[in-house]
């Protein structure tokens, strides 16, 4: 069993063996204390090997208390090796990262007016020192640049190799420790305390140091220890009651039972799927600035979404050309072709694009000057031998025509009035001087969106677009992505005072953004997604950052803090209905001596009682195991709405969890059985 | 077993349900404050009741000082109940001269009152005076059902609360149930019992000559009005040892409907009042729907425990036909009717009997001891059984809830460690009170002098016994000898246990749900009103309570039952 996420490669042989030393260290009771169900169970195996010696030393048949002993301890090593494998992969993760920490060397400035250097460790830098920063040099702490422009290399932070430009003033001023300047130099103002660095933060998330329980994870410790103390009543119990009936129950034995009842699957694997939760955003490179954060994110019910980058390209995309009236379809596609060759803006590439697609081409005619475009004339184009193409606004090509708009043939005022209202970009084209057609430049909705949003409305998730478009615009985009509301003509404050509306429903709420004007939207944002790109401000609202930059990412954010919660959710189920069986194992084997009546609850037909309780002790250890991959992958999540998800996890994990171990028990008794161990 | 048995069971729920629901509706308006038409006579004596007490009606209270009232209410209750038992014999209406009550015994007998158990390690008819019966026991018949329909309107208001922390008022909440609810409907009833030949008399005792010629002492009391609260309040405390097996407290098949439906409607009626005041109607009724599928498996369960399998004396004395199986039975009931019975007054903390539990087969009374061990929520007593529900609701919808991928919710409110805190605080009451105090009577001399059964038989008396008490049921496993101290003593703490250490966590629930936002639903929210949930929440309920309490029901009635099948092979 433990061999098949070896397999799956997800797990190098390193990290394992990493966590193996890691389990053995985290047996020492101070490390257990925040978890009182595999604290509670290595008590109960410290008292058994107590009492395996004791047979031992009094030359007693041991064989069986060594056993017990034996795998009770392994319980709680394979609970300890859960976490730590976890938390192995967050560390390998982390010392790259600190590798570029270490070395940093900073020009401090300490006099502005002379220029003085004195060279710094980084460490030792303070909040609002100014530091030289130069080609080659690595940006020694978080900051704000307050002079110069310079090209720096992020990959330290994003992966991402082609270097960005960051310059003083603006959305583009903040800076990241770690990072390195390519070209030219930059005035750092640095705005993190030493070791609070965003690195810092980073390196502490990912190697789960800075851990704390989210709150779910407390609630669920709570009904984890309260369930804990339900069945120490229940076992402890047992020995007024058996007397009663006339049975002496062996300590041990009572032991293992506790153990096996008790919820030890999701108490060993719980923080484990905490840490996987964080490893799997990180993965798609966002970094969230706590658990808490992660949780939310299953939790919200609206989304905000920016219109452009997220829903749409950046940029318009010619969709067709419509002819004016005599012209052939091909003459007016080639005409908005020449016209826009020498245009290299998207708009001008999506017409090259489009007439390529429908085969009509053609080259820049020699000799050509091209016209490009300027804030006055609003049109652009290319002249050549005495012949001219232009195109551009329509009102302004209409009036370097001298066309008077009665004199406009009432196809093309038709043309301008259809792409106008379904939310597109009239362009007019015209050729020697005369009109041959309207290009209709569309914002264009990424492919895929629809779909997903779709899905997000199964879940519950309500998106909003935020444009700053006309409402017409807005309302054509809008329902061609799918989105359930928009807002046009918005502004930064638009976007809290729509948060705060939305919360005030009792709605949880993400956004993403990256200009300095987001950062109190995303700071009032349940779950703020911030761009690594964007501003300082803006990072250090948000409660996560992508590192890509990329807005959709946002959907992944959602479905990473969901998929955490049904793992949790799904592993609880299960631990619980996994303690059915072990009653129907360990109860006769605990009575049928004094009571034989009681063998007809031996359902599974377990050899002997030894066998029985060794059985069920097994499996509750191998079960840890077993569900490793599981915790560390986590459910899979599907967006089929609640109640469907909902029956689907609970057949899977309830019903499977109820009948998972009547088999798994049996299974190994047969085993035990055969090899003679009890 | 035949049909005729399994159209009664039926029959039973159904026109129980049938009375509780607009009886809900009605409780609803009464919660809410609302006029009802019984306005015209009862508000001159309720604003008389606010002015006496200087109650001011418009004073909303915190979680905090709601549950202050509740227990401060019982505390004087209490204290009050026990001097008048104790000192009994001084005080007038004591028309058959009865002593007052041993000190051990007052302090059972007057927690039981209060708590709404009505455990009775006495026999009625030999130890209570008319007023202790009518002033002092029947008054607690009222209001400790009071107490709990007050809570739940508290618990229910906090589910429909906004970020707020009032909860209602307790005084006027109690004031209100009692004038415009317990009162008319006991009323009622009595006049019909009384209609269908039920005694009600202040006359002293009767002496008879039998055809043997010997002479009987026969008791009277005011039979129906005693019977009427004692059916509606779930307190089950008759005023006859063998309760409502007794042909004075329930001569005729008729009388036994008329108390088996009223012993149930009322709790059935809170989860409909609950919905309103929550504004959950249709989660209310996903409530209602785990509570009548479990009380109506049970009585089949029961039924057909009672019924299935000839029992061990009938197989000697050559009878194989195990319908004639009336162990413990009155014969003007029969197996179905004391089948019903015995789920319903054991699945609403009303302990009232018209069989004996003890003489059931194994099966049929483990299902009786398990039905209080679920934590007395199906339907559970008045008031009381809601709140336990809405625990396991809470807890429920936290396991599973995760798994459709959202923090957990119900009703609208996030489930936080804060609840779950106080509601495995509640939840561990039941263990530690009944298995605690079982294991410890089970080995400890003192206590096993009360036993009449050794083996498995004993080991059910015991549990039976704390398990009664803890859960504020009161009925009796027959052959334990209660009134002594040690027994007296224990169960009487288990009561306080099983009422009031409930009770307050319960509280800081609803304080907590109070003051969260109210979120509204999405598609993503786990429904809480379908049929799912209703089965979610039936295997919470029974994983949880069999999870707790198999071990020992397995040295109890399941070994017993084990034993049983073993020898009639």
């Amino acid at each position: 069993m433990s061999l098949s996420f070896a397999k799956s490669g997800a797990i190098d042989q390193g990290v394992v063996l990493t966590a193996l030393k890691s389990a053995v260290t985290k047996l020492d009771p101070r490390e257990l204390t925040g978890n009182p169900v595999i604290l509670a169970t290595e008590v109960v195996a410290a008292l058994a090997t107590v009492s395996a010696v004791v047979a031992i030393a009094s030359g007693t048949a041991a064989g069986f208390p060594v056993q017990i002993a034996i795998w009770l301890w392994l319980t709680v090593l394979f609970a300890n090796f859960a976490e730590a494998i976890a938390e192995g992969r967050g560390k390998a993760a982390a010392d790259s990262l600190r590798a570029t920490r270490v070395t940093t060397k900073a020009k401090l400035i300490i006099d502005a007016s002379r220029n003085a250097i004195i060279p710094t460790p980084a460490h030792e830098l303070a909040l609002g020192d100014i530091v030289l920063v130069e080609a080659g040099d690595v940006i020694p702490a978080d900051g704000e640049i307050i002079e110069g422009v310079a090209s720096v290399n992020e990959a330290a932070i994003t992966g991402e190799s082609a270097p960005v430009i960051r310059e003083s003033g603006g959305d583009r001023s903040a800076v990241t420790g770690g990072t390195t300047v390519v070209s030219d130099w930059i005035k750092v103002k640095v705005t993190s305390q030493p070791g609070s660095s965003f690195l810092d933060r980073m390196i502490a998330m990912v190697e789960g140091a800075d851990r704390r329980k989210t709150p779910n994870e407390l609630a669920l410790a709570v009904l984890l220890a309260g369930l804990t103390l339900v069945f120490l009543i229940a076992v402890v119990t047992l020995t007024g009651l058996g007397a009663f009936s006339g049975i002496t129950l062996d300590p041990m034995v009572l032991g293992a039972l506790f153990v096996t009842l008790i919820p030890t699957t999701i108490g060993g694997l719980l923080s484990a799927v905490g840490i996987a939760g964080m490893d799997r955003l990180l993965k798609v490179n966002v970094l969230a600035t706590s658990g808490r954060a992660v949780e939310a994110a299953g939790d919200v019910d609206t989304l905000l979404l920016d219109k452009t980058g997220t829903i749409t390209f950046g940029n318009r995309m010619a969709v067709e050309v419509v002819p004016a009236p005599g012209v052939r379809p091909d003459a007016a596609m080639r005409a908005a072709l020449i016209a826009s060759l020498a245009d290299e803006t998207p708009e001008g590439r999506s017409i090259v694009e489009l007439a390529r697609n429908q085969g009509v081409t053609a080259e820049i005619p020699a000799g050509a000057t091209s016209i490009p475009f300027s804030a006055t004339t609003r049109q652009s184009g290319l002249d050549a031998d005495g012949k001219s193409w232009r195109k551009g606004a329509v009102d302004a090509v209409l009036r370097s025509l001298d066309l008077a708009d009665s004199q406009v043939p009432a196809e093309m005022r038709q043309a301008v009035d259809r792409v106008a209202r379904s939310g597109g970009t009239p362009l007019a084209v015209s050729e020697n001087g005369a009109l041959v057609g309207i290009i209709h430049l569309k914002d264009v909705v990424k492919p895929g969106v629809k779909e997903r949003f779709a899905d997000l409305r199964r879940m519950g998730v309500r998106t909003v677009m935020i444009t700053g478009d006309n409402p017409v615009t807005a309302a054509a985009i809008a329902s061609e992505a799918g989105v359930d509301d928009f807002l046009a003509e918005a502004t930064p404050e638009d976007k809290l005072r729509i948060i705060r509306t939305e919360q005030a429903k009792g709605r949880l709420v993400a956004m993403c953004g990256d200009g300095a004007n987001d950062a109190p939207a995303l700071a009032q944002a349940d779950v703020g997604v911030a761009m690594q790109t964007g501003a300082q401000a803006a990072r250090e609202a948000g409660n996560m950052v992508d590192l890509d930059s990329d807005p959709t990412k946002v959907l992944e954010i959602v479905e990473v803090g969901k998929q955490l919660l049904i793992t949790r959710g799904a592993l609880t189920t299960f631990s619980i209905a996994n303690d059915v069986a072990k009653y129907f194992a360990i109860i006769p084997a605990l009575f049928v001596g004094s009571l034989p009546a009681l063998g007809a609850l031996n359902i599974m037909g377990l050899s002997s009682p030894e066998s029985a309780i060794l059985s069920a002790v097994i499996f509750n250890a191998l079960v840890i195991v077993a569900l490793i991959p599981l915790a560390l992958r986590g459910v899979r999540y599907r967006a089929i709405g609640a109640a469907k998800l909902l029956s689907r996890n609970l057949t899977l994990y309830g019903i499977g969890g109820l009948i998972a171990p009547f088999i798994g028990i049996k299974l190994i008794d047969i085993i035990v059985a055969a090899l003679k161990l009890a | 077993m035949d049909w005729r048995g399994w159209a009664e069971i039926v029959f039973t729920i159904a026109l129980t349900v049938a009375v509780g629901w607009p009886l809900g509706i009605f409780v609803a308006r009464v919660w809410a404050g609302e006029r009802t038409w019984l306005d015209p006579v009862l508000k001159p004596v309720e604003a008389l009741a606010y002015a006496g007490f200087g109650v001011d009606r418009n004073k909303g209270q915190n979680w905090l000082s709601y549950a202050a009232a509740a227990l401060i209410f019982s505390a004087v209750g209490f204290v009050l109940l026990y001097l008048q038992l104790r000192f009994q014999n001084l005080l007038p209406l004591n028309p058959q001269g009865f002593d007052g009550l041993s000190p051990h015994l007052a302090f059972n007998t007057a927690v039981s009152f209060v708590s709404n158990t009505n455990w009775q390690s006495y026999a009625g008819e030999a130890t209570m005076s008319n007023l202790s019966q009518m002033a002092g026991l029947a008054v607690h018949n009222f209001v400790s059902a009071g107490t709990g329909l007050a809570v739940a309107a508290a618990v229910a208001r906090a589910f429909a609360a906004d970020r707020g922390e009032n909860l209602g008022n307790f005084w006027v909440d109690l004031t209100r149930v009692t004038l415009y609810v317990l009162l008319p409907v006991s009323f009622v009833t009595a006049l019909a019992l009384v209609a269908a030949g039920v005694p009600q008399t202040l006359l002293a005792n009767v002496e008879a000559t039998t055809v043997e010629g010997t002479k009987q002492v026969i008791s009277l009391f005011p039979v129906a009005s005693q019977e009427a609260i004692k059916q509606w309040g779930t307190n089950g405390g008759g005023l006859f040892n063998v309760n409502s097996a007794h042909p004075f407290e329930n001569p005729t098949p008729l009388t036994n409907l008329i108390e088996v439906v009223s012993l149930n409607a009322l709790a059935f009626g809170t989860v409909v009042a609950f919905g309103r005041v929550a504004m959950a109607r249709r989660e209310a009724r996903a409530l209602l729907a785990v509570m009548v599928i479990l009380v109506g498996a049970a009585a089949a369960v029961i039924y057909s425990a009672e019924t299935l399998t000839p029992q061990p004396a009938m197989i000697s004395a050559g009878i194989t036909d195990a319908s004639s199986n009336m162990e413990g039975k009155e014969v003007r009931f029969g197996p179905a009717a004391s089948s019903i019975w015995a789920a319903q007054t054991t699945g609403a903390s009303n302990g009232s009997v018209n069989a004996m539990h003890g003489s059931f087969m194994p099966l049929g009374g483990g299902t009786a001891m398990f039905l209080m061990q679920l934590g007395e929520i199906i339907p559970g007593g008045v008031g009381s059984g809601l709140y336990g529900m809405v625990v396991m609701a809470l807890l429920a919808v936290f396991v599973a809830g995760l798994m459709v991928g959202r923090t957990p919710e119900y009703l609208g409110k996030k489930v936080e460690a804060r609840e779950i805190k106080f509601a495995m605080l509640a939840v561990l009451i039941l263990p530690l009170a009944i298995l605690g105090f079982s294991a410890i009577a089970a080995v400890l001399p003192v206590a096993l002098e009360g036993l009449l059964n050794k083996g498995p038989h004993g080991l059910s008396e015991i549990l039976y016994a704390y398990t009664s008490a803890a859960a504020n049921n009161g009925s009796a496993f027959a052959g334990l000898t209660a009134n002594a101290p040690w027994w007296n003593t224990t169960l009487g703490i288990a009561m306080l246990l099983g009422r009031f250490a409930y009770l307050v966590p319960v509280m800081a629930i609803a304080g907590s749900i109070a003051a969260k936002p109210k979120l509204a639903p999405t598609a993503g929210t786990l429904p809480s009103d379908n049929g799912l949930f209703v089965g979610l929440l039936i295997g919470i309920v029974l994983i949880l309570g069999g999870l707790q309490f198999f071990p020992a029901l397995a040295l109890g009635p399941i070994v017993e039952h084990f034993q049983v099948l073993a020898a009639s092979r």
